[in-house]
């Protein structure tokens, strides 16, 4: 579905994307895992070429991302921002129907996948669709983002840290709503996070990025049994060390 | 004032001609010059430096550098051309650094989205990045708006009627209704156009079509009402009919009345007047045809025309100099000489001229260092004054530049100590000033002539032959009379122009 080869990125010479090769099978939802800085949202963005790749190749379906015209690309393949980006002058039904209205579709039928699709993210559409993001709280703003993405149905999604912004609870809720929205629809998706929870629960498969460089690709079980470094091992313990100390808590107190 | 309300409708659409206009070309340029150089990062740095030094252009000598480049390029100089170029470019910046502001500040993520979405460029800048910086850009727009009706004040001096027309003329005849009535309508039209564009954002921006499609509504009728007036303005210009142009000082606004009535009486032709125009911008707008006729004086031709700072002591040989040059080198006609003279004169206070001893222009050389002089805008520009100054030695402690209807009360509370006053200004006699002798003959005779266009000349025989029984009509002591019941009698020009004109007619027993 999706093919990386040699992918790099220089900014006047410091190289922040350095030749990163990956394969993401169609269905599978691959976690791009590293601290900031470590290249992987830039990796992100030079599949949609939001960036432009300094060398190397994306392969969507096969075909040469750099071959097609951005705008095309772009609104086959869905995109949820860090920073959710919804149009502030627009409602909520107008930004979720931007790409299909692009595409040209018919007002009819983008009114229905409006309606759709705010079922899909769990919100009312009779109460949701004339209202502006500034009238929505965080966790329905990124619902509105998700619905956005998906509306003209897109097979691939990219994810940019997209919960990032939100309170535990929301985010845990976004997260399974995400997950079963996934498996209905059979989505393809690289998700990126620095929330190594996020990326054990959510990964098919997990890519670490440290300084631009791909470290190591695997499921979550490979990286945990067989990390090929110390940082790896680290970031794949925190979150079941984590674990243990909560479980610890609800042991009998020792007398 | 009721006669001064009566002229309300024509300046005010004269007014809104201009201002719409200006806005509507001053917009169309600004915004996408604004939108092309956010995308070619290169242009901006110039582009709104230039827009700044434009800004930067007092407006007042914005509009009247106009007169000369047209002139230069050999288009219509004066009037309308000139004041519509200079206030479409000072409605400029306000717009463009506006859009360039408005677009600039966007959120980076929101353009970043617009892309992610598939928008393709121009997409973006419609649906998000224009919609986003409408606010800012409307705030520019009615920056813009509110400058460029008070700045279109100022297109009077450059021949395009305005409510300027109230304001310039009322200064000059001391006839503060007429200043109060322009201000008020020029800040009355302000505060209209203003609420209009603000009630236009505001319905945009709440996204209610039937407010926004009212208030565009009477946007497009205000452009209907102006471009139609605008046309019939067009195709009046068609008819046969004499423009009579004036200068910016009360006995210019009788003596244009007078010529404009013994026109319509004589010969039945219509006339209309353009008032308050420059001194060089008058001779300039005869030049070109754009008035047909006006009257100036023999000693200004002389001096700023054909350049001469020798001073002939005869009036008929200057009268006669003059008449040749504008003929042969400009194709002006000289009617005829009015009968009188309104030289620049040296005057002071009665009391204060008895007190210092001072009779005789000569009389103030030794004493000059320690007075002060004001005199109206383009006298020390002038060669005769650096002639003056030679020939009697003259060197003031201090110069003083001020409007010539205000250099009377200058001199008369003290402010200064000799103005160089007009001969034929009723004010002189009314303030008891004393009119200083030239005793070494250092300034022109200044014989009042009627001037006529190469046209008028050529093909309205008839109107020069009425204006040609004005000659000799008129004496100093007559036109002083005129100017005092005009500057201090509270009348207004145009009534003392056609008095004099009934007065001339029955007398030669006209029918």
């Amino acid at each position: 579905m999706i093919e990386l080869r040699g992918l790099s990125k220089r900014y006047r010479g410091v190289t922040a994307v350095d030749s990163v090769t990956l394969t993401v099978a169609r269905g599978e939802l691959l976690v791009l895992l590293g601290s900031s800085g470590s290249g992987k949202t830039t990796t992100l963005k030079m599949i949609n070429r939001l960036i432009e790749p300094s060398s190397g190749r994306v392969l969507v379906d096969g075909r040469d991302a750099a071959e097609q015209e951005p705008h095309d690309l772009r609104r086959r393949i869905g995109y949820v921002f860090q920073r959710i980006g919804l149009f502030p002058h627009l409602t909520v039904a107008e930004n979720v129907a931007i790409t299909p209205s692009l595409l040209g579709w018919d007002a009819a039928r983008v009114e229905r996948r409006v309606d759709e699709l705010l079922e899909v993210v769990e919100l009312d559409p009779a109460g949701m669709r004339q209202r502006l993001p500034s009238e929505l709280s965080g966790g329905q703003r990124q619902r509105v983002g998700v619905a956005r993405a998906l509306a003209a149905q897109p097979k691939l999604m990219l994810l940019d840290e997209p919960f990032g912004a939100l309170d535990p609870l929301t985010r845990d809720r976004l997260r399974q709503s995400f997950v079963a929205i996934r498996r209905r629809l059979g989505l393809t998706a690289i998700f990126v996070t620095h929330d190594m929870t996020e990326a054990l629960l959510l990964g098919d498969r997990i890519a670490i990025m440290e300084e631009g460089r791909l470290v190591q690709m695997g499921t979550p079980r490979e990286l945990i049994l067989s990390p090929v470094d110390a940082y790896v091992e680290q970031l794949m313990d925190t979150p079941r060390r984590q674990a243990r100390e909560v479980d610890k808590l609800l042991e009998p107190e020792a007398r | 004032m009721i006669e001064q309300v009566a002229l309300l409708p024509e300046y005010l659409t004269a007014h809104l001609q201009l201002t719409l206009a200006a806005l509507l070309v001053g917009t169309t340029f600004s915004v996408p010059a604004g939108v092309l150089v956010t995308r070619i990062r290169w242009l901006q740095a110039p582009a709104l430096g230039v827009a700044s030094v434009i800004q930067t252009v007092p407006s007042l000598a914005l509009l009247a550098i106009m007169v000369p480049l047209l002139a230069a390029l050999g288009v219509q100089s004066i009037g309308y051309l000139p004041a519509f170029i200079g206030l479409t470019l000072y409605s400029v910046l306000p717009i463009l650094r506006n859009t360039v502001t408005g677009l600039d500040g966007l959120d980076p993520a929101l353009i970043e989205a617009a892309r992610g979405v598939g928008m393709t460029s121009v997409q973006q800048l419609r649906r998000v990045e224009l919609p986003l910086a409408m606010p800012v850009i409307i705030a520019g727009l009615r920056t813009s708006t509110v400058w460029t009706v008070g700045m279109a004040t100022l297109s009077t001096p450059v021949g395009a009627a305005s409510l300027g027309n109230y304001i310039f003329g009322g200064l000059q005849t001391r006839n503060f209704a007429a200043v109060l009535v322009g201000c008020v309508a020029a800040a009355g039209l302000a505060l209209v156009l203003d609420g209009l564009v603000r009630a236009l954002a505001s319905a945009v921006e709440r996204r209610s079509r039937p407010a926004s499609l009212v208030v565009l509504g009477v946007i497009a009728s205000l452009y209907a009402y102006a471009g139609w007036s605008a046309l019939g303005t067009l195709l009046d210009r068609g008819r046969d009919r004499v423009t009579i142009g004036a200068k910016t000082f009360t006995e210019q606004y009788i003596l244009s009345t007078i010529l404009a009535r013994q026109i319509q009486e004589t010969t039945g032709i219509a006339t209309q007047e353009v008032r308050s125009l420059g001194s060089t911008v008058a001779f300039d707008a005869l030049r070109t045809g754009e008035i047909d006729v006006y009257v100036d004086y023999s000693g200004t031709i002389w001096a700023t025309i054909m350049h001469r700072d020798d001073v002939p002591e005869d009036r008929t040989q200057v009268l006669r100099a003059v008449e040749s040059h504008l003929h042969e080198e400009h194709s002006v006609t000289l009617v005829g000489a009015l009968g009188f003279e309104n030289a620049y004169t040296f005057a002071m206070r009665g009391s204060r001229a008895e007190e210092l001893h001072i009779r005789r222009i000569s009389d103030l050389t030794p004493i000059a260092p320690r007075l002060s002089i004001g005199a109206d805008y383009e006298f020390f520009a002038r060669g005769e004054w650096r002639s003056i100054q030679e020939i009697y030695g003259l060197e003031f402690a201090q110069r003083r530049s001020m409007d010539s209807a205000l250099m009377y009360q200058a001199v008369a509370g003290g402010a200064v100590d000799v103005i160089t006053a007009f001969s034929t200004d009723g004010r002189i006699a009314a303030l008891d000033l004393r009119v200083l002798e030239d005793d070494r003959h250092a300034i022109p005779p200044y014989d009042a002539v009627i001037l006529a266009s190469p046209r008028l000349a050529r093909e309205q025989t008839e109107v020069l032959k009425a204006l040609r029984a004005l000659s000799g009509t008129i004496d100093a002591e007559s036109m002083r009379r005129m100017n005092l019941a005009v500057d201090q009698g509270g009348e207004s020009p145009n009534r003392v122009g056609e008095g004099f004109v009934r007065a001339l007619r029955a007398r030669r027993g006209a029918p």
